[in-house]
């Protein structure tokens, strides 16, 4: 009931469904840049916005949203190009380029933001939103505006599909192809650049990066194909989005950039451990498993070779022998094996603690591990 | 006595003051980080590090303890750690490890001021940005001399990192160009790793007050950065990229007393003209690397390889 009072509230929708449009947008387009293994261009390109926000605000003279989105695209574009220069142009490595434009965009960004907020007056209010975000400032004209922009930009991905996905997982075959890889990397970058730039209202520019990898990364873990791994980076976009957005109207006080991006943080947490196959989890679960049936599988075939050197496959064998035989305690693995019906305990000289014998069903399950070690019927009682 | 105490009265000299030594500080150990690969650890811890020092304000209830150092310290080595525990999982690359550890420490910390801390002075913009204008305001006795409060922190900073590069320069050549041979060699490369961090870290808190935290990494990636176009020596690296801070604090001085503009930016984006001069112009730069395709005499190793090859 909360929940649809919340959405009641006029504000909150406003905000959820902008969250929503940032989410899906930055979570399909934070799918190429994980994949291209450039998840921090998102970080330099948000960092890199901020000197465009300013731009924007100074050239449009009012905090509409265009000039503002405008300036941060271009801002962005550029910083790009300075990575590419000098890791393509210099021997500098990506890293540290991305670092260079990342700081020094951010450092005239400040410079461009002071400037504003001391010769601009009283009309600079709200350029700091753009720091760490500001949902409540969100009116639903920027919704507008953030609907056309990721419409766009998502038709822009389905129209060029084959072409993202041959240049993003083997460009050079790309290249072979014909295809025109530098211009497809332009357009990714520019579109992740916007995906980047549309969320500045609302997370900020500090805190977009997460939101551009984050529900990647979640969707990366459940996914083997891209089509798959898109959809549902967009899904857990919108999801950490609408969330965060929920979490921060229903709490006093909180942020709702930084709640979005925990949220979409706590996916990832989620994903890792519990996604199937690639799940740390899961991992664990089948590690543990392999193990436990290895153990049992030593135990069964130990019983058998004791019965063959003794001439009798019902021969009872000591517990402590199995042990030794084992190199540790083999109680826990008769008791699992008992359990299946693969050995018996018997009650044979009991002063000298537990016997077992094997079962039929044991007999037969040795029998066929021992199969592709070839069957050698009376090999003088070596044992496993 | 007086002398000195008048100089260091005037605020421009203490703002100069101290934003050299956070770019000499900064510097010093950027060299190595753009070398090992590692600029953007920088980034990331610069960011992780608030949540440091929020966790030690909410424990202790102070601004003013040296713990921050302390939880900032530890803050940025947990975040490298994550970072390496996310990369070992084999489940994500490095680069999208980074940008997934810190934002997450990042945006916990913005919520704990959210909650508990509202009503001091910890403010995000401050940490994000900094206000290096007012350094001068606050002020302790050393001695005879009032010195500001964050010139005699950077100070110590630098001589902490200087001492460190200087003592360790040879292990740290070794683990930053060659790890296997100074693993073989017993130097513990990873130990040493973590260490350098740690200082990034230590160097970050004390840089907070002055340029900000974003500021800082400007410091520590851009200057070595522009050395590294301009000189194939690790000692000639080291020793350019402090120059380049140094004159970028001057600059940027200078530039923003003249606007009137964020003085810590205007240092920050001060160190890029230098990048830009070693980009044109430097012995690895653009314009080098254009002549030296057009030059007749090519390099040696050119023809040998055109020989070499069957």
């Amino acid at each position: 009931m909360e929940l649809f009072a919340l959405l009641g509230d006029f504000t909150v929708r406003t905000v959820a469904i902008g969250a929503a449009l940032v989410g899906v947008v930055a979570g399909a387009l934070g799918s190429f840049a994980l994949l291209r293994q450039q998840s921090l261009l998102g970080d330099a390109l948000s960092h890199a916005a901020l000197p465009g926000v300013c731009l924007g605000f100074l050239l449009a003279g009012s905090r509409q949203l265009e000039p503002i989105l405008a300036g941060a695209l271009v801002s962005g574009a550029l910083a790009a190009l300075l990575v590419m220069v000098l890791t393509r142009a210099t021997r500098v490595k990506t890293d540290a380029a991305l670092g260079v434009s990342l700081s020094l965009f951010f450092a005239v960004g400040t410079v461009l933001l002071t400037y504003v907020q001391r010769h601009q007056g009283a009309a600079q209010a709200g350029l700091d939103a753009f720091l760490f975000g500001q949902a409540a400032a969100l009116v639903p004209r920027d919704l507008t505006v953030i609907g056309i922009v990721a419409a766009v930009s998502l038709c822009i991905v389905l129209l060029g599909w084959k072409e993202l996905k041959v240049t993003t997982f083997d460009a050079d075959f790309a290249r072979s192809l014909g295809r025109p890889v530098v211009a497809i990397e332009f357009v990714l970058t520019v579109l992740i650049a916007v995906a980047v730039v549309i969320g500045l209202q609302l997370v900020g520019v500090i805190l977009m990066v997460a939101l551009v990898i984050a529900p990647a990364a979640a969707a990366r873990q459940w996914a083997t194909r891209l089509e798959g791994m898109v959809l549902l980076a967009a899904l857990f976009g919108a999801l950490s989005g609408v969330t965060g957005a929920l979490i921060s109207a229903s709490v006093r006080g909180l942020a709702t950039g930084p709640l979005i991006v925990l949220v979409a943080s706590a996916l990832v947490l989620v994903s890792l451990l519990v996604a199937p196959e690639r799940g740390l989890l899961w991992q664990l679960a089948h590690a543990t498993t392999q193990r436990r049936s290895l153990r049992a599988h030593r135990v069964l075939v130990d019983l058998y070779r004791l019965g063959q050197a003794h001439d009798d496959p019902s021969y009872p064998s000591e517990q402590g022998m199995l042990d030794a035989y084992f190199g540790g305690r083999t109680g826990h693995v008769l008791r699992r094996l008992q359990r299946r019906g693969l050995v018996e305990r018997v009650e044979h000289m009991p002063e000298e603690g537990a016997h077992w014998v094997l079962t039929e069903g044991g007999r037969e399950q040795a029998r066929e591990l021992l199969v592709p070690f070839g069957t050698r019927e009376h090999d003088g009682g070596g044992l496993a | 006595m007086n002398v000195l105490q008048a100089w260091l009265d005037q605020p421009g000299v203490t703002i100069v003051l101290v934003g050299t030594l956070v770019g000499v500080a900064a510097s010093l150990l950027g060299t190595f980080l753009v070398l090992r690969r590692e600029s953007m650890l920088s980034d990331a811890i610069s960011h992780s590090v608030l949540l440091g020092i929020v966790v030690v304000y909410l424990l202790t209830g102070t601004l003013d303890t040296p713990l921050h150092v302390v939880g900032a310290a530890l803050a940025g080595l947990a975040t490298v750690w994550l970072t390496d525990v996310l990369v070992r999982s084999r489940r994500v690359k490095s680069d999208a490890a980074i940008g997934l550890v810190f934002p997450a420490l990042f945006a916990v910390a913005v919520l704990l001021i959210n909650l508990y801390a509202r009503d001091v002075h910890l403010d995000t913009d401050a940490v994000l940005l900094g206000e290096i204008a007012f350094a001068w305001l606050d002020v302790v006795r050393v001695g005879a001399l009032e010195v500001a409060r964050s010139l005699v922190t950077m100070l110590v900073v630098t001589l902490v990192n200087l001492a460190f590069v200087v003592l360790l320069y040879k292990e740290l050549k070794l683990a930053t160009f060659d790890p296997q041979l100074a693993a073989a060699l017993g130097l513990r490369p990873a130990l040493l790793g973590y260490a350098l961090l740690g200082l990034v870290s230590v160097s970050a808190v004390g840089a907070f007050d002055a340029v900000g935290a974003i500021l800082f990494v400007a410091f520590v990636i851009v200057p070595p950065t522009a050395a590294y176009l301009l000189t194939d020596r690790l000692w000639r690296m080291l020793t350019l990229g402090c120059l380049i801070a140094v004159g970028s604090s001057l600059g940027g001085y200078a530039f923003a007393r003249a606007y009137d503009v964020s003085i810590g930016g205007a240092m920050a984006s001060a160190t890029g003209v230098f990048l830009l001069l070693a980009l044109l112009l430097g012995k690895h730069g653009v314009l080098a690397r254009a002549w030296r395709r057009r030059s007749p005499t090519a390099p040696p190793f050119a023809e040998l390889g055109a020989e070499g090859r069957p």
